[in-house]
């Protein structure tokens, strides 16, 4: 007896622990944080990059530079393989989790790397591995800056710019690692096309 | 070699299934021998399957049949060995128990057998005693050489502390009534057999924990076993029936499932050699864990008696008068410290003719001696020789106070109503002692002596013996307040008695071992039985108790650690034929994959019998702290327990690879 | 160099969490020892109607988890069935029953396994009333079975092991709430978004469309962390840019994960009177994880390749990520596990294996460990002769029995859930055909990966498995369900029998748990009760692939 009123008394306390904690923490807490963030909108809106006024996407969030069949824009900076939808869908965040040993993985490695070597035409040998390999997110808005020397002639070409210009522009956009030693070495693909239109305006 | 030949009948016996389920381990080892023997029965019919998408030695499934039955009556060749130690003594004692007239006071003549509770039984010299009881009548010198060994006979009396007497012993002088105090079936000799056999042996809680971690264990491995083949039809080719066996009866902790029972019988036994019984398993691994141990002062501790050790005169005379006088004051004293005197003075002078003894009563508390001469000697304690004399010397108080502080007992002699000096009578603290205490201490258990003198003697001889703590004055409640004491303290209590008057004591203890010249009483509150009646033995209890704890510990981890080396052998074996990969893992080097295994079965019941002589031996035991004790263990039974396997699968393997075919 | 950056993380890590191993452990300590209510708290007693001073015993307390968590997987069902009512729903319909079941048992149980991918599920409405709820509340769970088991060790002669309501209560407003809110922040600092904006669509440089999608995610964020959740806003977790931004970010959210489950065995020590007991638990974690991040980065190093992994954190940043997220049964990741090299995929496997214990999750870590450590202490116990105990707690066959059938639990359900994946003729043609991404050896480590981490409660995953099927939903919700819940009825139960008892008292002849000497001891029997456990599975997965 003394059990079963305990086991209902306690049920009747965990259905009212359950709905104050979802008020609380489902509620009251996010509706505080978003209210803080305001202090950082920047940050909390997501990082938006504009060019003339206009949101264009956001520094975050990478984006492919290519037609509507998915060939690469030659005039543009290449972001890195995606497998999120059909390519960098900010809707369908995804990797390729294509296993270690997967036959898929080295077909698409192979399809990849010919893309690139005939794009910018140089050896398979010479390409770097992000240019090759799909991201975790499919929405990796940086490349190695080995890949974005690589595409320096052809983008300079396509633009008919100067190629020395343009590798001084990837240059100056090289991001160290952070703190001189977290994370890799990278260049924001969006900001460094943004730039190369600024230059080529 | 012997007693192997002589244990392996009942190592068939003991494959019975029904016996063989109250040892889960062994029990899935048969399963699997049954298994694989039909298995193997079968193949010429039905032809052999595949394992892991390789072909397997014709004869393979045959040999892991062969062994895995071999393992199984390595294990019961065990237990057998064990049991067959405490055979020899049992039927010895069996003999005892022929059943013997017993003639009641009233005059009936009844079978012992038919004896009950109460009844009260006259035996006469010759006789067998009937039954256990205690002496209510007379006084007997009784031979119990069936019992302890000891062909000394010893004397048994109404009243005190030597009033029990047990069945099967006999009388061999004078008459006794003895009032039963045991049920028919259920007397000392009994139990006693009961105990050697290992018949009434019953699981003790700890071999109890061990067996649920084992079985837990054993239930993982099957688990592992059965999921094996889903996964491998999908990853890999499955593997065969005695493939899968055998890799489960590899991993199981067959080692110390195989040995575990006879770890617990031998430690039982070693008590018995030791001519202690113990009431139960229980009792041998509370033994392990006490943290305190009572120890009488007197007899344990301290020889018996107190011994003269030191002449001191007094008021001006010659250290040679006094001298003197205590030697003739002592002559006619019969009593062990009275010798001492006369020893310590050197020499036993004979007794002058026409002297008189004065012996030492409770009144007087003084003996002496009036020579021929008319001259008086007197020694006693001090009150009394200063009454005699009527005066004392000033240098006397000084004297007698020093040496009752050291834990002595000054004796005042005097001449002619003259204090020539004083003796000093000494507790003599048993040799060896002190040293044994430390090794206590290190081992974490704390002596506490128990005395009925005064706090001032106790402390002295305390801090001369290297107890811990000291018991003064102690009556037996005092006894058991300290004991429940200690116990509130989370302290586990072991001590020993012989009185009736200890009996609550002894109850009260964790470990109580009964004096086997104490009263049934006693006998009944306690857990233990020391038939020696020596009470310094609790040591050894306490040592036989560890060690038994220790060998099960060290055999299990010894058994576990073998693992590694197993699955070193095994799962290359089993892949390789698919994973050519895995062969990398077959770090051995090892022949075969039908070599691999069989190997690894047969280390597996090998060394079982390699460790059989250490399961009954018991592991050493060092007193020392328990952080170097594991230390040590842990290097021999669990890097050795990893190591071991590997060469011996190896040398196994040399062999089984000259078998054509493997 | 590499290897100088990874020390150096390394290093990093170990300061930081060196640095807040006293004062947080202690805090926490504080927190639920007290005996001083915050006004708020006395509030939400009222509320829910318990008196905070009364203390339950075992068999109460564990009513208490129950009834809450089945409250908790009740509601949390509900809200997903009924996802198309709820404010913010982003137009998604509702989710399916046996996604629902699924994903209700998940985050209750605090393991935060997504069958679903959340960009294209659910709205911010199930997100923050539903899961981010969970994620409180079920690492406030595991915080108050884990105090609830020190009480055992410390208690002597105890009816009772404390009151669940208050230390549910306590975990999350003076150890969670608090602590989230700050990090929260912090991580928007470092670009994680927080805004209800939802999927905008831009016009790119190009004249293309991009889409940018929107979100509470740092309130999220930090709690999935902080209580080792790790259940993503995004589909692909911490390796999306809104999630984990860049290399500080990530750094942070590995601290974030390590932060409490380190901490605790401060908690332990301090409960128990003895700092020295908590070092050593505190050592034994540390050197796993120490040696798992080490030969994750070595193998990844080795033969691993930037697929499946973000340009920002590249390797080191990936394996250092993905090993704490195993080992402390978080779940999250920050690269795509299933296209680690195979070695390095299976270190991710056997972080979980080891029954998340290094340091494991908030609370459940400890309590993992504690239960090993009750192994270790009774078999080296025996080897110095006494019975065993721990703490001055002896360990006799109920303490055995329970801590024996902790250790069985998660084995089982791993081995018989991938058994049964293959061994049922309809269920492997499913898994076989729909579930399984890359077939052969690696599509074995999928389903692998993915009942190692429902039963050991970690939630990441070999993310190519479709898992979203009726067999897995199923399946895996049972294996999480009884890899949370069972071991919690042991370890209380352990905590009443450990309470109840006197404590004996420490001699020399007491085998010290506190020495390097029983930290190695503890270390090896962690380890080799999981190597020999796992070692034919791991055989015919990631080392077969390996070994090719």
């Amino acid at each position: 007896m003394a059990h079963t009123r305990g086991a209902f008394r306690q049920t009747w306390t965990a259905v009212r622990a359950v709905l104050v904690f979802t008020i609380a923490l489902g509620v009251l807490y996010p509706a505080l944080i978003t209210l803080a963030a305001q202090a950082m909108p920047a940050q909390s809106s997501g990082s938006l990059v504009r060019v003339d006024g206009e949101v264009v996407g956001s520094s975050l969030i990478g984006q492919s530079f290519t037609d509507d069949e998915g060939n690469a824009l030659p005039e543009w900076f290449q972001s890195r393989p995606s497998a999120a939808g059909a390519g960098y869908d900010g809707a369908a965040s995804s990797g390729s989790n294509y296993g270690p040993t997967s036959a898929d993985l080295l077909a698409a490695i192979a399809d990849h790397t010919a893309a690139v070597a005939a794009l910018e035409g140089v050896s398979e040998d010479e390409i770097p591995a992000d240019a090759y390999t799909a991201s975790a997110s499919g929405l990796d808005p940086h490349i190695s800056e080995a890949y974005a020397l690589l595409q320096v002639d052809r983008v300079a070409e396509a633009r008919g710019l100067d190629a020395t210009a343009v590798r001084e522009l990837v240059e100056s956009k090289v991001e160290g690692r952070d703190l001189g030693y977290l994370g890799e070495p990278r260049v924001n693909v969006l900001e460094l096309n943004i730039a190369l239109a600024e230059m080529d305006k | 070699m012997n007693t192997f030949a002589s244990a392996l009948p009942g190592a068939f016996r003991k494959l019975d299934p029904r016996l063989m389920w109250r040892n889960p381990v062994m029990f899935l080892v048969e399963i699997g021998a049954v298994l694989t023997t039909a298995i193997a029965i079968a193949e010429p019919f039905t032809g052999r399957a595949p394992s892991g998408g390789a072909e397997l030695a014709p004869s393979f499934t045959v040999g892991i049949a062969v062994w895995l039955w071999i393992t199984v009556l390595f294990a019961n060749l065990a237990e057998s060995v064990a049991e067959g130690r405490g055979k020899a003594q049992a039927a010895s004692l069996r003999q005892t128990r022929t059943s013997t007239a017993a003639h009641l006071v009233d005059g009936r003549e009844l079978s012992s057998a038919d004896l009950t509770l109460g009844d009260e039984v006259v035996v006469v010299a010759g006789e067998v005693i009937p039954g256990d009881g205690d002496i209510i009548e007379g006084i007997a010198s009784v031979d119990e050489s069936a019992i302890t060994g000891e062909s000394a006979p010893v004397v048994r009396e109404f009243g005190g502390d030597r009033s029990a007497v047990t069945g099967g012993t006999r009388v061999l002088s004078d008459r006794i009534v003895v009032r039963i105090t045991s049920k028919p079936g259920e007397t000392f000799v009994d139990r006693m057999i009961a105990l050697v056999e290992g018949a009434s042996r019953q699981k003790t809680p700890n071999e109890i924990a061990l067996n649920i971690l084992l079985a837990s264990l054993s239930i993982v491995f099957v688990i592992v076993v059965l999921a094996l083949n889903p996964l491998s039809s999908y990853a890999g080719q499955p593997a065969s029936v005695p493939v899968l066996v055998a890799l489960l009866v590899c991993l199981i902790p067959t080692t110390i499932g195989a040995l575990l029972s006879a770890i617990g019988i031998a430690g039982m036994d070693r008590l018995v050699q030791h001519n202690v019984l113990a009431m139960s398993g229980r009792a041998v691994e509370a033994a392990g864990d006490v943290t305190t141990l009572l120890l009488d002062k007197t007899g344990t501790i301290t020889y018996g008696n107190r011994r003269a050790v030191e002449f001191v005169p007094v008021g001006g005379a010659s250290e040679t008068e006094l001298v003197d006088a205590a030697r003739l004051s002592s002559l006619g004293d019969p009593t062990p410290e009275g010798s001492s005197i006369v020893e310590l003075a050197g020499g036993s002078a004979a007794m002058t003719a026409n002297s008189t003894v004065i012996p030492f009563t409770a009144q007087t508390r003084m003996s002496g001696l009036d020579l021929a001469d008319g001259s008086q000697v007197r020694k006693g304690a001090s009150s009394m020789v200063i009454a005699w004399a009527g005066s004392a010397p000033d240098d006397l108080e000084p004297v007698i106070t020093r040496i009752s502080e050291s834990g002595g007992t000054p004796l005042v002699v005097a001449r002619d109503k003259q204090i020539l000096g004083v003796v000093h009578l000494k507790d003599i603290v048993k040799e060896g002692l002190k040293e044994r205490f430390a090794d206590l201490r290190a081992m974490g258990i704390r002596t506490v002596m128990i005395t009925g003198d005064n706090p001032l003697t106790a402390k002295a001889i305390a801090a001369e013996a290297g107890v811990d703590d000291f018991l003064a004055e102690a009556t037996p409640e005092d006894k058991i307040a300290y004991i429940r004491t200690e116990q509130e303290g989370g302290n586990l209590v072991a001590m020993t008695g012989d009185g009736t008057n200890d009996a609550p004591a002894l109850a009260q203890a964790d470990v109580g071992v009964a004096m086997n010249t104490g009263t049934s009483a006693a006998k009944e509150a306690g857990n233990m039985v020391d038939l020696d009646s020596d009470p310094t033995k609790l040591i050894d209890i306490v040592r036989i108790g560890k060690q038994l704890l220790i060998t099960r510990g060290s055999l299990t981890t010894f058994s576990i650690a073998n693992d590694v080396a197993k699955y070193f052998a095994i799962i290359p074996a089993m892949f390789a034929g698919v994973f050519p990969g895995l062969a990398v893992l077959n770090i051995m080097g090892l022949h075969s994959s039908a070599s691999a295994i069989l190997s690894a079965i047969v280390f597996n019941a090998l060394v079982i019998v390699f460790l059989i002589p250490l399961a009954l031996r018991g592991v050493k035991y060092r007193a020392v702290s328990a952080s170097s004790l594991l230390g040590r263990n842990l290097l021999i039974y669990g890097l050795g327990g990893i190591i071991a396997p590997f060469i011996g699968i190896k040398l196994i393997d040399l062999v089984v690879s000259i078998i054509p075919g493997f | 160099m590499t290897v100088l950056f990874f020390v150096l993380q390394l290093v990093t890590i170990a300061v930081v969490i060196g640095l807040l191993y006293r004062p947080l452990g202690d805090y926490l300590a504080y927190a639920f020892t007290t005996s001083k209510n915050l006004r708020v708290e006395r509030g939400f007693y009222r509320l829910i109607g318990v008196t905070p001073e009364s203390e339950q015993n075992w068999s109460a307390y564990l009513r208490g988890v129950l009834a809450f968590s089945a409250v908790g997987i009740l509601l949390l069902y509900a809200l997903q069935r009924l996802q198309q009512l709820l404010p913010f729903a982003l137009g998604f319909p509702a989710a399916s029953e046996h996604l629902s079941f699924n994903t209700a048992i998940s985050f209750v149980t605090n393991t935060n396994w997504q069958s679903y991918s959340p960009d294209l599920t659910f709205g911010y409405g199930v997100q923050l009333v539903g899961l981010t709820v969970q994620n409180f509340v079920s690492a406030a769970v595991g915080l108050a079975v884990a105090v609830a088991l020190i009480r055992g060790f410390s208690y002597r002669r105890s009816g009772t092991i404390g009151n669940f309501w208050v230390d549910l209560t306590r975990g999350v407003t003076r150890v969670l709430l608090p602590l989230s809110v700050l990090t929260a922040l912090v991580l928007v600092a470092t670009g994680v978004i927080q805004n209800f904006a939802g999927f905008t669509d831009v016009t790119t440089i190009t004249g293309g469309t991009a889409t940018i999608p929107g979100g509470p995610v740092a309130s999220q964020e930090a709690i999935k962390l902080l209580g080792t959740n790790g259940g993503g806003f995004f589909n692909v977790n911490s390796a999306h840019p809104f999630e984990n931004p860049n290399p500080v970010s990530s750094m942070l959210e590995i601290i974030l994960m390590l932060a409490i489950p380190f901490a605790l065995p401060r908690t332990f020590g301090r409960m128990v009177g003895d700092h020295r007991q908590g070092y050593a638990i505190a050592a034994v974690m540390g050197v796993l994880y120490i040696a798992s991040a080490s030969l994750m980065t070595w193998a990844e190093l080795s033969s691993g390749t930037m697929e499946g992994k973000e340009q920002r954190f590249g390797i080191i940043g990936s394996t250092l990520f993905g090993t704490t997220s195993t080992i402390t049964s978080t779940g999250a990741v920050n690269s795509m596990h299933d296209s680690f090299s195979p070695l390095a995929g299976g270190m991710a496997m056997v972080n979980m294996m080891l029954g998340e214990v290094a340091p494991g999750g908030v609370g459940s870590g400890l309590y993992g460990m504690l239960v090993v450590a009750i192994i270790a202490v009774f078999i080296a116990g025996l080897m110095v002769g006494r019975t065993p105990e721990y703490l001055g707690k002896k360990i006799g066959a109920r303490e055995i029995k329970l801590a024996s059938l902790y250790i069985l639990t998660t084995p089982t359900l791993v081995l018989l859930g991938t058994a049964l994946s293959f061994a049922i003729p309809a269920v492997r043609a499913d898994v076989e055909g729909t579930s399984i991404w890359n077939p052969g050896l690696h599509g074995f480590g999928e389903v692998l990966y993915a009942f190692t981490s429902a039963a050991n409660n970690n939630g990441s995953a070999f993310a190519g498995l479709t898992a979203n099927t009726p067999w897995f939903n199923t399946a895996l919700g049972v294996a999480m369900m009884l890899g949370r819940f069972l071991p919690i009825v042991f370890v209380l139960a352990l905590a009443g029998s450990l309470a109840a008892q006197d404590r004996v008292p420490v001699t020399t002849g007491t085998l010290p748990t506190h020495r390097p000497q029983f930290v190695g001891l503890l270390l090896g029997v962690v380890v080799i009760v999981s190597a020999l456990t796992y070692f034919p599975v791991l055989a015919l997965g990631p080392l077969a692939e390996g070994l090719q």
